[in-house]
């Protein structure tokens, strides 16, 4: 196996007394002494600050108009790129010729360019594919002199107000440039928890400066991947590789809210991506399975891989959980998984296998707690 | 006085019994226990047989009988207070209580110095 990369924050994760995991070819801390429980609620309650310099950050630089590389991007994807405004993000979702999903990301429009933020375990395979599809429209550079922290929480604007004033402003999906002594900033207004907070990309020289400006709040409070794991299921939000792949359509991942107007049949720019005929198929007729949350009946987690059946003897599965642990906020197990779309309806009652048993599991909406985005 | 497995388990004689938990290290590694299954009581067990599952915040870890015996009584208060394991693992966090023919049997098991060596 490969030699395992760093982020620009490792010595002071170990020196914050973090435990080490291999992660998508990264060391990352997966927790805190605080414990993934106590990083979870905090988060919920005050600010988590999360190292997410694994991910992939990457401009798309035009080499003739941004026109051309809006509207070689938007071929990419089933996403409306034309037409979002300077200073705005947006989430996408590269798919292949079969409509399943190669990576969702984060892409806004930085005026000149557009920034894009992909997942750590996909980042090669997306540069290269941008590179392959963006050839002759696009200089696609990655930014491997940035570290990104994420902040995150209801406290998340008071901890970095004030040292960037410009934060105040923003509502959910704007991104600024702002100046600090950290280096340039590039900072959304979003993140992966279901919590309002800020996405902050910062020059590697400046990103232990930052972190430890951060962490000196008194709200602030170092988050690992355990607890970031599940927030992100809480907020009913995809981890790719588990809820989603290139086997399963933005359609089949409840994902259709990501796909805009203008994309769809009858729209502007209807068609022109990849899998077109699959995803606009399935959002005419409806796929035959679909993303839905489950909330196991007592406290039991159903983990990813438990088998749902329709019945509570005999049959064979109907669907699998993808995702599946306790929700430290909702304070009973959660989980997320694939069943066909006749059995997708909330409260269609099911069976997830857990070590031989087959134990009761009710389709519930997602997400299973409310987000707080300031919209 | 306690004694203790190699898979992190202490063993307290109480009268003829032997009581069950998880030492202290072992609740630290798991992290935040959220759910744990019992055994019935009155079940016969055999050394290594997977009596209790234990689940975290992380993963799903199984408690093994640590001897030959029968399982006499569980700590249903786990049932609905999982986090017990993680604030007094050594206390009021028993799993099980054990019958044994013999309780000589647990001479085999680590003394407390013997299982600080052990985790180190």
């Amino acid at each position: 196996m490969a030699e395992l990369a760093r982020t620009d924050l490792f010595d002071l994760h170990v020196e914050l007394g973090a435990k080490m995991v291999p992660f998508a070819g990264y060391e990352m801390p997966v927790q805190y002494p605080m414990g993934v429980m106590k990083e979870h609620l905090h988060c919920r309650a005050q600010a988590g600050l999360f190292d997410v310099g694994h991910m992939g950050q990457v401009i798309l630089r035009p080499k003739g108009s941004m026109e051309a590389l809006i509207a070689g991007f938007e071929a990419m994807m089933p996403v409306a790129v034309a037409g979002l405004p300077e200073g705005r993000q947006r989430y996408g979702l590269f798919t292949n010729d079969a409509g399943g999903i190669i990576d969702d990301l984060m892409f806004a429009n930085r005026g000149d360019h557009l920034f894009v933020v992909v997942n750590a375990g996909c980042k090669v395979g997306d540069i290269a594919h941008m590179r392959a599809k963006l050839a002759d429209v696009a200089e696609v550079e990655e930014q491997t002199d940035r570290a990104l922290l994420a902040l995150q929480g209801p406290g998340a604007e008071d901890a970095i107000s004030g040292m960037i004033h410009a934060v105040m402003a923003m509502r959910f999906m704007d991104v600024i440039t702002a100046h600090s002594v950290f280096g340039e900033l590039w900072i959304s207004r979003s993140g992966y928890t279901g919590e309002d907070g800020f996405e902050i990309s910062v020059p590697n020289a400046g990103a232990v400066g930052l972190a430890k400006a951060l962490l000196a709040h008194p709200a602030v409070a170092p988050i690992g991947l355990g607890a970031r794991d599940s927030l992100r299921l809480e907020a009913g939000l995809c981890l790719y590789g588990h809820d989603m792949d290139e086997g399963v359509t933005p359609v089949e991942a409840n994902l259709s809210w990501a796909i805009q107007k203008a994309r769809r049949a009858g729209g502007d720019r209807s068609a022109g991506f990849p899998g077109a005929d699959v995803i606009l198929a399935q959002l005419a007729d409806g796929p035959a399975r679909l993303r839905v949350g489950l909330l196991p009946e007592g406290r039991a987690p159903m983990r990813e891989g438990v088998e749902l059946f329709d019945r509570a003897e005999g049959g064979a599965p109907v669907g699998r959980v993808t995702s599946g642990g306790f929700g430290p906020s909702v304070e009973a197990p959660i989980a997320m998984g694939y069943v066909p779309s006749t059995l997708a309806a909330i409260d269609t009652p099911l069976w997830g296998e857990v070590r031989g048993k087959r134990l009761p599991v009710t389709v519930a909406p997602l997400p299973f707690r409310p987000s707080t985005f300031k919209r | 006085m306690m004694k203790y497995t190699e898979d992190h388990e202490w063993l307290r004689v109480e009268g003829d019994l032997v009581v069950v938990g998880i030492t202290e290290h072992a609740a630290t590694q798991l992290g935040d226990v959220v759910f744990v299954e019992l055994p019935e009581p009155e079940t016969m067990v055999a050394t290594g047989d997977e009596v209790v599952v234990i689940e975290s915040v992380k993963a799903a870890s199984d408690i093994l009988a640590p001897v030959d015996g029968e399982i006499v009584e569980v700590n249903d208060k786990l049932s609905d207070s999982p986090g017990l394991v993680n604030e007094d693992p050594t206390g009021d966090a028993w799993f099980f209580k054990m019958k044994l023919d013999d309780l000589s049997v647990l001479d085999d098991f680590m003394s407390e110095d013997e299982y600080n060596d052990l985790i180190g």
